[in-house]
């Protein structure tokens, strides 16, 4: 019943075997043990476990593992390089964008891919381009402000 | 040089591992063999349990055991509770259902399987014989005689309590006018983004279990865990590693907790559970819950004469710790920020077919603001005066306080009106209530809201609490000199990692890297009673601040000793004690100088600390740890602990202003502005003040305009994922306007409040205020929280 799946993950590559149903944050985090990718619902309602996946933020507890075979994924522990933190890390650390830190991967992978799409964002673009991530700490204001640090870092770079 | 943490906005030391996806939250933490967990729950609010059959659940390939209620009913003790009122009704609460089942989710079953995918199959094979059982889950319903839940008791009354001081009907017979309002506070969910979890191991060779949990209180959870299970409670550790939010509920000592750590030491295996989505909003404490009659009496100039609120709480099915508390706690805030010479609480306390309402971020305090706040905007529209006057009328002034309320408190400081008076200066009051009148005559609804709330933190002495309302924290400086703080709080969110460094960096003047910080685990920290109810810092900082005063006592004994110097002459500053020069003193006096390099006899000269006039407490950690030049009957070592108990309570306060448009074609609420003006008291870190009254605020929010668990008739639960209950997203808060007003606390050495709940507390009655207010033309005085799209078009379109 097992399938084979081959993908990359932060630019590491791995083969496995998996059951066809397992789900792909399963994967990362139990079989691959990168535990920075969170469940927060299973339904794909919160976006603690948002990952990117050929360049594109998804729902890593509604994706299967097998539907990322062939596929480059890049979790939370891929953001900071060469122990450089990425501009929306080093936006949330500064901005205090998180609280207990749960959403806080997911929001930070969601917030990449939209600086990813639109390099100056306005207030109320940053909040439409948040809106599938949910946080219960922070209120959000100093998480868009923490988004907005990192539109601002990067533009200067 | 002398360190000025103390209120900076000092980054987090906690957040690099946060945001690099490097922290562990109890599901991150794997052991080698470990068994997964999967708990069968009712589907029905109140069924007898007639047969279950877990055959075929037992023989599932992974399966490696199944327990039901029964089997496990005189094993492990009743989940407890902690809250003792006179004649408390307290149904017996068993991990799992044995004869009956209570509210939807209800635990029945347990498997235990190999992986949790396995275990979820399995749990689906076990067949539960239920026959339906009459159900009641409207409060007024139950307490009128409703069906009865618990066959123990014969009716569902859990109790009945009447509070406050003052003639109260002689208020009401004298006062020139009255108003009053049925007000309702629907059950909310916590929804921390990290569900509940437990991971137990039992180590069978030590006779030693330890729990890995998310949870807000790990050593009251080692008691309570330890007398369930029968275990000696120093063979039990309660680790909580990283805990992603609480709110309140992990407050809390589950049915769960305790069953996972049993099933570990039957197994002789680390067992897992982790709690999924679904499971927390069914089965995890529920907040709010209350139906009540508030009723305030005044003269014609806007003058409080009294206070009284009569209310319905809807308990749910058992006692969680605290649930009964909760609504008494509702009662001591009636007096809000005012002065109120009557103040009366009736409450009726009953149980329903649901899940326990307990502690959700605010307690029973949001609910007295609620209710408070709301009658003085109904006061204010019965005499046609201003929101904002109707308040300013009825403070304490400043100098009345320590300021007694008809509740039984004894307020700590305060200064309400500058608070009022901040908030109203940032919104430009006066042009914002023009700018309404001026939108109203062109067709607009703009509304204004006032919230001049009091809260009560820092819970609390112990004479208030259930079982200790102190703190703990030990203070210790390794040889290296780095220091390790051990503290009793718990934090899972609030960065006390930052801000007790921050506290303790200044004290002991070191540089706040070399500090950490250590909690929430019952093998390395002394006991500690936990973090909720506003109480971290003002409890638990002010235990770090005095144990680091008794350090540096310590400390400065053994400085004087090695600089052979008069311990007046020795003075701690910048991280160093040294010997200060012998000025010719006011008493005309000069004490010969020791010379340098005397050893008094018997003591050995140190090479590296002889002959200095100042030894750094890196120094001195290193002598009190090699010690061979110790002052006579000193302890080695150095480190302090201390247990700091609260005299008081701390009252915090302040001013929320919001301003909302409604509009006229959707009934969709926007908010044009929000400016909240918060005195915690004394800041430590205004970054993370900041994050807590941005956090409040918006759960203020979702209870004013989206939140609600819904359960139907058969108490079934409506509002059972995050796609039924709204939780506020990013595009539905506003830009928000924040200040401070400081007023320190006299309660603590540190002057410090609390402002956790701050925001919950506050916002909800300015929200609600401010689009009562826009609808105030249609002739609304008063609408239901969450008010939604829905309810307002209703209104603007007579429907």
């Amino acid at each position: 019943m097992k399938k084979a799946i081959n993908l990359s993950v932060n630019g590491v590559s791995h083969t496995d075997e998996v059951e066809p149903r397992m789900l792909l944050v399963h994967y990362l985090r139990d079989v691959l043990d990168l535990t920075g990718t969170h469940v927060g619902c299973e339904t794909s309602l919160c976006g603690a476990c948002t990952v990117m996946l050929d360049g594109q933020a998804v729902k890593s507890c509604t994706v299967f593992a097998v539907q990322a075979d062939g596929s480059q994924v890049t979790t939370i522990e891929g953001f900071a390089k060469n122990g450089e933190l990425h501009p929306v890390q080093e936006g949330f650390w500064e901005k205090h964008g998180l609280q207990c830190g749960y959403c806080t991967p997911g929001m930070i992978v969601t917030a990449a891919q939209l600086l990813d799409r639109n390099a100056a964002p306005s207030r109320e673009e940053i909040c439409h381009g948040l809106e599938g991530n949910l946080c219960r700490c922070t209120g959000y204001q100093h998480i868009i402000e923490a988004v907005q640090y990192a539109a601002k870092k990067a533009g200067q770079s | 040089m002398t360190n000025n943490y103390v209120g900076q906005r000092v980054k987090r030391t906690e957040d690099p591992r946060l945001i690099k996806g490097l922290a562990h939250y109890v599901d991150d933490i794997s052991l080698p063999g470990t068994l997964h967990v999967a708990f069968v729950r009712s589907y029905f609010a109140h069924a007898k349990i007639n047969g279950i059959d877990t055959s075929a659940a037992e023989s599932a390939p992974g399966v490696v055991a199944v327990y039901t209620g029964k089997e496990v009913a005189d094993k492990i003790g009743p989940v407890p509770c902690a809250g003792a009122l006179p004649d408390l009704k307290v149904p017996d609460h068993r991990v799992l259902a044995t004869n009956k089942v209570y509210f939807v989710g209800h635990p029945v079953a347990v498997v235990v399987a190999t992986d949790r995918y396995t275990a979820r199959d399995a749990a689906d094979l076990i067949i539960v014989d239920y026959e339906e059982l009459p159900v009641v889950t409207d409060v007024e319903q139950a307490a009128a005689g409703g069906p009865v839940i618990h066959d123990a008791f014969s009716d569902n009354i859990a109790y009945r309590l009447t509070s406050g001081e003052g003639d109260i009907d002689a208020a009401f017979s004298a006062a020139d006018r009255t108003v009053k309002q049925r007000i309702l506070h629907k059950r909310l969910a916590p929804i921390a983004m990290e569900p509940r979890g437990v991971l137990a191991r039992y180590f069978p060779g030590e006779e030693e279990l330890t729990l890995w949990s998310s949870t807000q209180i790990p050593h009251l959870m080692r008691t309570q865990v330890a007398l369930m299970i029968g275990m000696p409670e120093n063979k039990l550790r309660v680790i909580t590693p990283e805990v992603g939010g609480g709110f309140g509920s992990k407050l809390n000592v589950y049915a769960e907790e305790a069953l996972l750590g049993w099933i570990s030491m039957q197994l002789g295996k680390p067992v897992k559970w982790i709690e999924t989505r679904r499971e927390n909003i069914q089965a995890t404490i529920h907040g709010r819950g209350q139906v009540g009659d508030i009723e305030v009496a005044f003269k014609n100039d806007g003058t409080l004469t009294g206070l009284r609120y009569s209310v319905f709480a809807d308990l749910g099915a058992y006692h969680q710790l605290l649930t009964p508390a909760i609504p008494t706690l509702t009662g001591l805030m009636l007096s809000g920020a005012y002065k109120i010479p009557a103040i009366q609480m009736n409450i009726t306390a009953c149980f329903t077919n649901k899940m326990a309402t307990d502690a959700y971020r605010g307690a029973g305090r949001p609910e007295a603001t609620y209710v408070v706040e709301r009658a003085l905007d109904l006061m204010a529209a019965e005499l046609g005066m201003d929101a904002a006057e109707v308040r300013r009328k009825n403070f304490p002034a400043p100098n009345e306080f320590p300021f007694h309320t008809a509740t039984g408190l004894d307020y700590d400081s305060g200064d309400y009106e500058a608070a009022l008076n901040k908030a109203q200066q940032i919104a430009g009051y006066a042009e914002l209530r023009e700018k309404q009148r001026k939108a109203r005559d062109e067709g607009r609804l703009i509304g204004i809201g006032i919230s001049t709330y009091v809260e009560i933190c820092a819970l609390g002495p112990s004479q208030a609490m259930p079982a200790g309302g102190w703190e703990s924290a030990t203070v210790r400086i390794e040889p290296t000199g780095k220091v390790t703080i051990l503290t009793g709080a718990s934090p899972h969110g609030q960065g006390q990692e930052t801000s007790f460094a921050q506290i303790a960096a200044d004290e002991l003047g070191v540089h706040i890297n070399d500090i950490t910080v250590i909690h929430g685990d019952t093998g390395v920290v002394q006991y500690g009673i936990g973090t909720f109810g506003s109480r971290a810092t003002a409890v638990g900082g002010t235990a770090v601040f005095v144990a680091i005063q008794k350090l540096k006592e310590k400390a400065h004994k053994i400085a004087t000793h090695i600089l052979k110097a008069d311990a007046s002459r020795v003075a701690f500053e910048g991280g160093k004690f040294s010997r200060q020069a012998a000025a010719a003193s006011a008493a005309g006096t000069s004490e010969p100088v020791v010379p340098v390099g005397q050893a008094p006899a018997g003591a050995l000269p140190d090479p590296d600390t002889e002959g200095k006039s100042s030894l750094t407490l890196q120094e001195i950690a290193l002598e009190a740890h090699i010690a061979k030049n110790l002052p006579p009957d000193t302890e080695p070592g150095l480190s302090a602990t201390y247990f700091f108990e609260p005299k008081n309570f701390t009252f915090p306060f302040g001013t929320h202003i919001a301003v909302v448009e409604v509009d006229r074609e959707t009934g969709d609420i926007d908010f044009l502005r929000y400016i909240a003006v918060d005195d915690c008291g004394r800041v430590i870190n205004p970054m993370l003040v900041d994050g807590q009254v941005h956090g409040g605020i918006v759960q203020s929010i979702g209870q004013a305009m989206y939140e609600e668990v819904v359960y139907d008739e058969q108490g079934q639960l409506i509002t059972g994922t995050l796609m039924d209950y709204a939780v506020p997203r990013a595009s539905h808060i506003p830009d928000f306007e924040l200040d401070r007003t400081e007023t320190p606390s006299p309660v603590n050495p540190l002057g410090v409040k609390g402002v956790g709940e701050a925001g919950t507390i506050g916002a909800t009655p300015a929200i609600v205020g401010a689009i009562v207010d826009a609808l105030a033309p249609f002739g609304v005085r008063h609408l239901d929280m969450p008010i939604k799209p829905e309810n307002v078009w209703r209104i603007i379109n007579g429907h």
